[in-house]
């Protein structure tokens, strides 16, 4: 994942809508039997659309200490 | 786990919310209150958390005043801007955030809309608007275009839609806008703006509701509802650069008109301060 950040899923919280999947730039994310999957993590850009989009909270970006 | 956001500003006890899969909701709670976050956050303005106020009514969009952690207030169906404009009287200094649905604010609350309008309470407004009565299983609302179903409509709806922003600038409202899900980043930045707005700030969200208007209407999933958001609702700047035949089945996500009028509440206050004038001479 480039930068200093990283994804973090709260898979409880995910309804498996899609609207995250449907919606990222670089296809880094999946769902699988209804919850969304990190498929990706190395092409991850870090847009934040993921968590700009989530109806649910279930997805959205940490910065990572060095 | 949750993000920083949903800690700070949401009643993390309460989550996840109860909303459908996909729906539009959960996406214009979280912009509301990115926007008071980054009001509050901001070092040249002045807005302190303990000054806002989230005022909803009823159905599923008001249950958002449940969730997000302010001091809110859940109230009766369609009299969120009435009970708003009481707490906005008592107290001019708060800024009072009414989150209501298409039904609540233009069926049921109607007329509390219009004259809140009219009057220029400041008040900001955001009507989460899906097209159709969610909460109780998919009735038609006065903002179901023409023409499609709802389980009060199997044969299609005969009747015209509002344009809820278009409704409150007839009214005379002082600002009005327009949002949707997809455009999520312009639509926190306008709800920004109609916060900033003194007077009586209204923005039209269009929500999408899959469960009961697009599983009714065959317009597929939430992603299938949030491509046609992509495809037909245009941020400002790139609208009017579009040439005229183009912008035919293409709607405007932004300001659709503002003006400048006296606030309501601060009117008032002046004519507190002349009848006190009066009495000492």
């Amino acid at each position: 994942m480039a930068g200093r950040k990283k994804l973090v899923i709260e898979e409880s919280w995910c309804k498996g809508c899609g609207i995250c999947a449907a919606f990222c730039p670089k296809q880094v994310l999946e769902i699988q039997k209804e919850k969304v999957s990190v498929i990706h993590p190395e092409q991850c850009i870090a847009c934040g659309f993921c968590e700009l989009r989530c109806p649910d909270y279930a997805i959205y970006l940490v910065n990572v200490e060095e | 786990m949750a993000s920083d956001l949903v800690h700070l500003y949401m009643r993390i006890d309460h989550l996840p919310q109860m909303w459908c899969p996909g729906c539009g909701n959960g996406v214009i709670m979280r912009d509301v209150a990115v926007a008071i976050q980054e009001l509050i956050e901001d070092p040249e303005l002045d807005f302190n958390r303990e000054d806002f106020v989230i005022v909803s009514g009823i159905g599923c969009s008001s249950r958002a005043a449940g969730y997000l952690d302010f001091n809110s207030i859940h109230t009766t169906h369609g009299r969120a801007i009435a009970f708003a404009t009481g707490i906005k009287f008592a107290n001019p200094k708060l800024h009072v955030v009414v989150l209501t649905g298409d039904g609540d604010c233009s069926a049921i609350g109607g007329n509390h809309l219009i004259h809140a309008a009219r009057r220029n309470m400041g008040l900001t407004v955001i009507a989460f608007n899906n097209d159709i009565y969610g909460m109780t299983g998919g009735q038609y609302s006065p903002t179901t275009p023409n023409g499609d179903k709802a389980t009060t409509a199997p044969y299609g709806n005969v009747d015209r839609p509002f344009d809820i922003a278009n409704l409150a600038t007839g009214a005379g409202a002082s600002f009005a806008a327009r949002g949707d899900i997809y455009h999520a980043r312009e639509t926190i930045d306008i709800i920004k703006q109609a916060i900033l707005h003194k007077g009586f700030s209204l923005v039209d969200v269009y929500s999408v509701c899959p469960t009961y208007y697009g599983r009714k209407n065959k317009k597929g999933d939430a992603v299938e509802m949030l491509k046609w958001q992509k495809e037909h609702l245009v941020p400002t700047a790139r609208y009017y650069s579009m040439p005229e035949s183009e912008r035919a089945d293409k709607k405007l996500i932004g300001i659709l008109s503002y003006n400048d009028y006296p606030e309501y509440t601060d009117e008032y206050a002046k004519v507190i301060e002349s009848c006190r004038k009066k009495d000492k001479k």
